[in-house]
């Protein structure tokens, strides 16, 4: 029985208002206008009156079009042959190919119950130093990558897409710009990634309210392949975009905001999506990577503020690096005691060795004369960040901890390290090192 | 008949129903949702219309859908076998919800708190004739190593005759132990559990007392600088990453209390995990039980309902002051507290109520101040004492401690731990900012130390800033020695590494014998002719230090440690000087000025001011 109205009420922002009885909240409607079809979503049920969001937005809609409520709620359908195939924020396609309306699935379930989690214990690795080496990522995290606009952050996640040893790659954009959106996906095709990817974008250019269905119907997938025994890979740019969708539609439906404008239930939405991130026992996993980037680098703007206590552990992307400081992956301690003896007391050692660099670099910009130990370390500084931290760099973990050895070597004698002498007397470069300087 | 109405509204978790009859406040009713039933709360009623918050998703539930009242305000079950579970924020069991429904959570699905099946050894108190009120326990049951009191529910109004008692033996939880009789005559039967109202406080004791006696920690920096109180109550504000979690994982371990209850609202999962995974196989060195016999964790994440969030710190301090009931000290993490007050905004933001300050309702501060006054110490009716003290971990957004919901808490707790950003990125755990801090509890140090510490502490950061500018060429050596002195006693006594074994957890005793030997230090004039002496020393010092802290108490290691030190501090002690008051004359002309608080503010200004004028004489010198 699907009911069909054509007197519409109330129309401001997104949201449209009509009279309609035995309607579910939550539930999906189509509404037809001049503009073409559009669903539109029950979120606001008071006594007779209906408030539907409309994914389209509302221009172009007329009073008397006409609403058809369909009784159930959006759902994606799920299968392999999502596989290499590009959709929108509604799960249309984007890629000219067939609509898949096969075993379909509802998005947004239920919680995973915390007492069927794991405890995190595989390393992901993405093939760049700075996080393999420095900061792990680990199956089942959530983890963002702050950054601001301008920095190089969709070709970081294009390549940890190509690198990165998992089973299946989803990529949802936010508020992408085109030539973003052609460029991941041709990065990906070209690499010949795209079969084992999953996209689903919304550009800049298409309507706000898609923007948000995005992390939902991504993870979706991810979860429904994860519960199928796959490792899947979640990378989300950015979710700013997610983010102010999330507040342009609080304040078109007047709800007070609480911070900047934003919305007081941020914290609960962002950690609904991130939350998907899961281990399961006996079959697969959900990592999320995002992107979020900070207004004039403030990491106290509510976006990041709220993500970082959300997520566990972020990267700093900045000046086109990966920054060792700040940057924190919560959960390596879970995986870098059993990749290599030397991988952790290596990591502490030289990331306090490039802390005390930064430190000589500050004593020479005030002008103190520099010691023949400090010129080792303004040495050492810049072997460090050509050789590991620079983007472009990509090796497996063991070659990064050689290339580290052979580094702490060529600048150091091993007691200025401060790294255990077993481990000195195993991995310290036997013969004169060989490093690009 | 049962009282029903029907939806009228619904806006995310909020519904408006229509009812007739009487409905009372903060009474639950379940919304029917074809087989299952949403459970809700009443928050609001305006003529014959409730506004109800689901605890549930809402997604399905239609106009004119039934709603059931019950009559009962929202409330948890009190008795044997609560201890050691893992609940959600309403008490379900999660384990047991797991093993009904698999990896996710379904909606409308309840299962009772207590398992029923379990049999408990009951041995009874009273005998038939013995006058008992709320409260009064008519016997007892081992759980765990705990005495478990079987009391009279403590909503039970009136003085009650004992008819008949069970005998000694094995009982479920819904058998009946007691039989009692009141004054007109009416029978009572009692059973070892009951229900109560989790936003009532539970009163049936007889008097509050002052809290005097410290809570051991075993986090040095806590215990001796900034003490917690059995029945008091502390906060640890932090900027994220900052290490509130851990500290609090860290205090659930090895806290001195009977037991530990952990609120995890609306934090990560995956942090619960690991409690939940490693405390069955962690043994308590002072009881020799594992550790989650002494726990419960109630546990309700962030992408968990939002409204039962709101509930969960509800349920945890009910459940707590069940056990004081039995003269235990019970310890409740609250993590975080911020995540709850974000809760209550969300809700009043649906309630379109008026918003105060960053939207967050204006009974924010109330409602805050009511949570933490159920903590305390207390004198039951049989003459025992049990303890309440509280935990909260605050969130504050941006790191910026000004915001209302650390404002508000600050109020009215008795300690506070800001954690530092900048202490947490130069990796110096626990990241407690001593400067920032401060408890107005006594702790195992008496306060004249403590704030000569503080005082030292503050010296030396002062001077670390200015080098900073000058470089070490620029100070005297006195300042020098302060300076290495502060570096000296938050590197081997305030900073504490979490992964050693012995340095993990610190005895009473041992904080007691190893801050005095530190103390001579800090207090003493050493005879150390320059800096590169004076930086020698304290390298030494540090490293016998740090080997001393992971020795064993009382093992030959420890004590030839002791002896190194104090061996190596007595050939640099200078003769006949006991103290060396001149240095903290200033600061403790200043400290009776102003507040504690205050003067910290006033030493950054200073401090700053300071900085630039050095700054400006070193750059005439490189011209």
């Amino acid at each position: 029985m699907r009911k069909i109205y054509n007197k519409i009420t109330q129309i401001s922002g997104n949201v449209i208002v009509l009279s309609a009885t035995g309607i579910k909240y939550g539930e999906l409607a189509v509404i037809k206008s001049e503009r073409g079809d559009s669903f539109a979503e029950v979120i606001r049920i008071d006594g007779k009156l209906v408030y539907l969001q409309v994914f389209a937005g509302s221009g172009g809609i007329s009073t008397g079009d006409e609403v058809r409520f369909l009784g159930k709620q959006m759902e994606v359908s799920f299968s392999d042959n999502l596989l290499g195939r590009v959709f929108d924020g509604t799960g249309r396609p984007r890629d000219g190919g067939p609509i898949l309306t096969k075993n379909l699935i509802e998005i947004g379930g239920p919680t995973v119950n915390p007492a069927k989690r794991l405890i995190p214990s595989n390393m992901i690795h993405t093939g760049i130093p700075m996080i393999d080496l420095f900061n792990s990522l680990v199956e089942s995290q959530k983890i963002s990558i702050f950054t601001t606009s301008g920095e190089p952050y969709n070709e970081l996640l294009a390549r940890v897409a190509l690198q990165a040893k998992v089973d299946i790659i989803i990529l949802g954009g936010m508020g992408l710009r085109y030539d973003d959106y052609l460029f991941l996906k041709n990065t990906l095709e070209s690499e010949g990634s795209l079969s084992r990817s999953i996209l689903c974008i919304h550009t800049a250019a298409d309507p706000v309210v898609e923007c948000i269905m995005v992390p939902d119907i991504s993870l979706t997938i991810a979860e429904n392949f994860a519960l199928h025994g796959k490792k899947v890979l979640v990378l989300l740019t950015d979710m700013k975009n997610f983010c102010d969708a999330l507040k342009e539609i609080a304040i078109t439906m007047e709800q007070v905001p609480s911070n900047r404008g934003y919305p007081g239930d941020l914290y609960s939405q962002l950690a609904a999506r991130y939350e998907k991130a899961v281990d399961f026992e006996d079959a697969g996993s959900v990592t999320i990577l995002s992107i979020t980037t900070m207004p004039g680098n403030d990491v106290t703007h509510p976006v990041p503020d709220n993500t970082g206590y959300i997520t566990e552990g972020q990267y700093y992307l900045n000046n086109g690096r990966i920054e060792p400081f700040g940057s924190l992956s919560r959960l390596k301690q879970f995986v870098n005691k059993k990749t290599r003896d030397d991988h952790r007391p290596l990591m502490d050692a030289m990331v306090q060795l490039y802390a005390y660099y930064q430190e000589v670099l500050e004593k020479k910009a005030m002008g103190f004369r520099m010691t023949r130990s400090d010129n080792r370390f303004l040495k050492y500084g810049i072997l460090f960040e050509r050789n590991l931290m620079d983007l472009s760099v990509e090796m497996s973990l063991e070659e990064a901890l050689d290339t580290g050895w052979r580094i702490l070597s060529e600048c150091f004698v091993p007691e200025e390290t401060g790294i255990r002498t077993e481990l000195i007397k195993k991995f310290w470069p036997k013969e004169k090192p060989q490093v690009n300087a | 008949m049962k009282n029903t109405g029907k939806i009228v509204g619904i806006n995310k978790n909020m519904i408006t129903v229509e009812f007739e009859g009487n409905v009372k406040q903060n009474e639950v009713a379940y919304a029917v949702l074809d087989e299952s039933r949403l459970k809700t709360e009443v928050i609001r009623i305006r003529g014959n219309r409730a506004d109800l918050q689901v605890f549930e998703d809402t997604r399905g539930l239609k106009m004119d859908d039934v709603v059931e009242f019950t009559g009962e305000l929202l409330s948890v079950e009190l008795g044997p076998g609560l201890l050691g579970q893992l609940y959600d924020g309403l008490q379900n069991p999660l384990h047991k919800l797991a093993g009904e429904l698999g990896f996710f959570l379904q909606r409308g699905k309840h299962i009772n708190a207590l398992p029923e099946d379990t049999k408990w050894e009951f041995t009874p108190c009273v005998k038939p004739g013995d006058k008992l009120q709320a409260a009064d326990a008519v016997g007892t049951v081992k759980e765990g190593g705990f005495t478990h009191k079987i009391m009279v529910p403590f909503h039970l109004p009136d003085r009650y005759e004992v008819v008949e008692i069970a005998e000694s033996g094995e009982y479920c939880v819904k058998d009946q132990v007691a039989l009692i009789k009141d004054k007109r005559g009416s029978f009572i039967p009692l059973s070892m559990m009951f229900e109560w109202p989790i936003r009532k406080p539970v009163t049936s004791y007889r008097e509050r007392l002052d809290p005097a006696e410290p809570l051991i920690t075993r986090i040095r920096i806590i215990d001796t600088l900034f003490p917690v109180a059995k029945g008091g109550t502390y906060c640890i504000p932090g900027p994220f990453g900052a290490g509130k979690t851990v500290l609090q994982q860290i205090t659930s371990r090895n806290a001195k209390v009977d037991i530990v209850i952990v609120a995890a609202c609306g934090e990560r999962a995956g942090e619960v995990v690991e409690t939940i995974k490693e405390f069955p196989g962690i043994i308590d060195p002072f009881t020799g039980r594992p550790l989650m016999e002494r726990t419960i964790i109630v546990c309700n994440t962030s992408s968990m309902p939002v409204a039962a969030r709101e509930a969960s710190v509800y349920t945890a301090i009910t459940m707590a002051e069940y056990y004081r009931q039995m003269g235990l000290d019970v310890l409740i993490l609250a993590d975080s507290t911020s995540r709850w007050a974000q809760a209550m905004r969300e809700r009043s933001s649906r309630l379109e109520e008026i918003p105060g300050e960053e939207a967050f309702p204006a009974y924010l501060e109330s409602t805050i101040a009511g949570f933490y006054e159920r903590s305390g110490l207390v004198r039951l009716r049989d003459g025992s004492t049990g303890a309440i003290t509280i935990g909260g971990t605050v969130s504050p957004a941006g790191g910026n401690f000004e915001e209302p919901v650390t404002q508000a808490t600050l109020k009215v707790v008795g300690a506070f731990h800001g954690l530092s950003r900048d202490r947490s990125d130069a990796r110096h755990y626990p990241a407690i900012d001593p400067l920032d801090s401060w408890s107005k509890y006594t702790g195992i140090i008496d306060n004249r130390s403590r704030n000569h510490t503080v005082r030292l502490l503050s010296k030396a950061h002062e001077i670390s800033q200015m080098m900073k500018v000058v470089g070490e060429e620029g100070i005297t050596l006195d300042d020098y020695i302060l300076y290495l002195k502060g570096e000296f006693f938050d590197n081997v006594y305030l900073q504490q590494n979490a992964f050693d074994p012995v340095d993990m957890a610190t005895s009473e005793e041992r904080q007691k014998k190893v801050f005095s030997i530190i103390k001579e230090i800090i207090d003493a004039t050493l005879d150390l002719n320059n800096k590169d002496d004076a930086r020698n020393f304290f390298n030494r010092s540090r490293q016998i230090f740090l080997d001393y802290n992971s020795s064993e108490w009382d093992t030959n290691d420890f004590l030839e440690n002791e002896r190194l030190i104090r061996e190596l501090f007595h050939k640099y002690r200078k003769a006949g000087t006991e103290i060396e008051t001149h240095i903290f004359r200033q600061a403790l002309v200043e400290s009776e000025m102003d507040s504690h608080f205050s003067r910290a503010k006033t030493a950054k200004t200073k401090k700053g001011e300071k900085l630039t004028m050095v700054k400006e004489e070193n750059e005439e010198d490189i011209q």
